[in-house]
């Protein structure tokens, strides 16, 4: 049995999305800058995708900018609020702990510029504090950029209270909204969001376009130079047929959103009540404030690369946090934010299951990760350790 | 995965002399927990010759393979031939393993040389000490202790 389990990482794209934009690789290839009406075609198609993405985030089309994708709208964002922020001498930038790297890595690159930046606790549960934003906050401050839901953990931060508090002490407030755009409702005038990023393929459009919004008034700072689209503002002709596929499928999620929660919701919790029961094993993240799909579990004595390589030979795809999996020596930053220490951070599996799963491959998955758990603990000196008490068991 | 090689999913998949050994001559453990990688050799020693060898690791698929190919490579063998296995040895009768994963093989080196110096340890033979000295941490600065 085939299970695709990685929907975090990224997406199917989906029958209606292929449709809506089949015709803008083939019969409607004009360049929307081009003054024929062939070429208008395609710019009317933007223009339309430009109105559902911002009637979906309850934002105006002029405040949707189209990118390539989550981590250039992240990066465009910080970096526009860097700039705006330093012309009237505030370089200051709060931001979390568990950020992806594309807004870790834009803040380190600020730092180096000379910005300060405060990188909050996600506490135990992987939920940042009100409390903890406002404390932070300074008269310098010049962004306080917090993720709308983590993408290791799944846990969802208190954006709407976030987006609040920065309105009151005018502070702009951008969130990563990559791994909730079409899985939860996203209302940036209710929520006080002034910049959001989010990425196509996260929801069932293809690979390589994403979206920022940026509140009318936020002057955006360029991130590719060289021609005038995007309203000036992000160059290069635009990915017509991405850009139609990711507001069908925008769309497509929001309108199915209630139906799919109810489905995926019983999927997830099967998986975390089942995998649970294996011994000295760990939930990461609070399940109050989650988003649907998302597990991510910690089984002691064990390392993740070699629990994904297994569960690849039972047709499960998932990943991990481990140091081998992260491409670093170090396990997941998320992981140890949260204050899972590095041998149980190694131990990590994420699931993250879509509408398009089915309990039958919950069972597979319910049914394999706890045998290959007991034989990677059955060869791994560490379990052996732990079970006869050489070692005191963390989990 | 196209991440490993054939022969190395091989001895993912069907690690050869994986296990304990009750009545060992010698055990060697390297690695630690916390850099999520830690191999534990286990040798019997007849006249000179390694005629049994087991392993137990905690670590990624190229550490339990690497693990794995060590065993094969030294069992059967005299003791100095096993002293002499080097990590080039196995990353290459592994046909090859990724360059970050190129400390798996380094670490399974040192765990035959741990085995093999606890072997003689316990049983008072005498060696140059030159022999064990540490070779550099395989996994650079981060990730100590």
């Amino acid at each position: 049995m085939f299970v695709y389990a990685d929907n975090a990482a990224t997406t199917s794209i989906s029958k209606t999305a292929l449709d809506a934009m089949m015709p803008y690789l083939t019969d409607y290839y004009g360049n929307p800058s081009s003054l024929y009406s062939f070429g208008q075609k395609a710019a009317e198609a933007l223009q339309a995708s430009r109105e559902t993405v911002a009637k979906y985030l309850n934002a105006s089309p002029k405040e949707i900018y189209f990118t390539s994708g989550g981590s250039e709208a992240d990066n465009q964002a910080i970096v526009s609020a860097a700039r705006l922020g330093a012309r009237k001498g505030k370089k200051h930038i709060i931001s979390t702990q568990f950020e992806h790297h594309a807004v870790l890595h834009t803040l380190s690159r600020l730092e180096k510029e000379g910005f300060e930046v405060t990188l909050l606790d996600p506490h135990s549960d992987g939920v940042i504090r009100l409390e903890d934003v406002e404390k932070a906050l300074r008269e310098d401050t010049c962004l306080v950029t917090i993720m709308f839901a983590n993408n290791e953990i799944g846990t969802v931060q208190p954006i709407t209270e976030i987006g609040a508090l920065c309105r009151e002490r005018k502070v702009p407030f951008h969130t990563d909204a990559v791994q909730a755009a079409g899985h939860m409702p996203i209302d940036v005038q209710a929520m006080n969001i002034d910049m959001l990023s989010l990425s196509g393929h996260k929801f069932h459009a293809p690979k390589g376009v994403g979206v920022l919004y940026a509140k009318k008034g936020i002057v955006l700072t360029n991130i590719i130079e060289g021609g005038a689209q995007e309203r000036g503002k992000r160059a290069g002709t635009e990915n017509v047929a991405g850009i139609v596929a990711l507001a069908a499928a925008l769309k497509e999620s929001c309108d199915h959103m209630e139906e799919n929660t109810a489905k995926i919701i019983p999927m997830r919790d099967k998986l975390f009540r089942e995998l649970a029961k294996i011994p000295h094993s760990k939930i990461n993240g609070s399940l109050e404030h989650h988003v649907p799909g998302t597990v991510n579990m910690c089984f002691e004595g064990i390392e993740g690369e070699s629990l994904l390589l297994m569960l690849d030979d039972q047709g499960i795809c998932a990943s991990s946090g481990s140091a081998c999996t992260s491409g670093s020596l170090d396990p997941s930053h998320v992981l140890l934010s949260i204050g899972l220490p590095h041998e149980v951070a190694h131990g990590s599996l994420r699931l993250s299951i879509g509408e398009y799963n089915t309990m039958e491959q919950i069972d597979h998955i319910i049914e394999v990760v706890p045998k290959v758990v007991a034989y990677l603990r059955s060869i791994s000196p560490v379990w052996d350790e732990l079970e006869k008490g050489e070692r005191p068991h963390l989990i | 995965m196209a991440l490993y090689s054939d022969k190395v999913m091989d001895h993912f998949r069907n690690p050869r002399n994986v296990g304990k050994l009750d009545d060992a001559d010698g055990i060697g453990e390297v690695g630690n927990a916390k850099c999520g990688d830690i191999m534990r050799m286990y040798i019997k020693v007849d006249d000179g010759i390694i005629t049994d060898v087991k392993f137990n690791t905690f670590g990624c698929g190229s550490a339990i393979a690497t693990s794995s190919m060590a065993t094969e490579l030294i069992k059967g063998k005299p003791i100095e031939e096993a002293l002499d296995l080097s990590n080039k040895a196995v990353v290459e009768a592994l046909d090859g393993l990724p360059t970050h994963k190129i400390h798996c093989s380094v670490l399974a080196e040192e765990a035959v040389r741990a085995a093999v110096k606890d072997y003689y340890d316990k049983n008072g033979i005498a060696y140059d000490p030159e022999l064990f000295k540490e070779s550099e941490d395989p996994h650079g600065e981060s990730c100590e202790n």
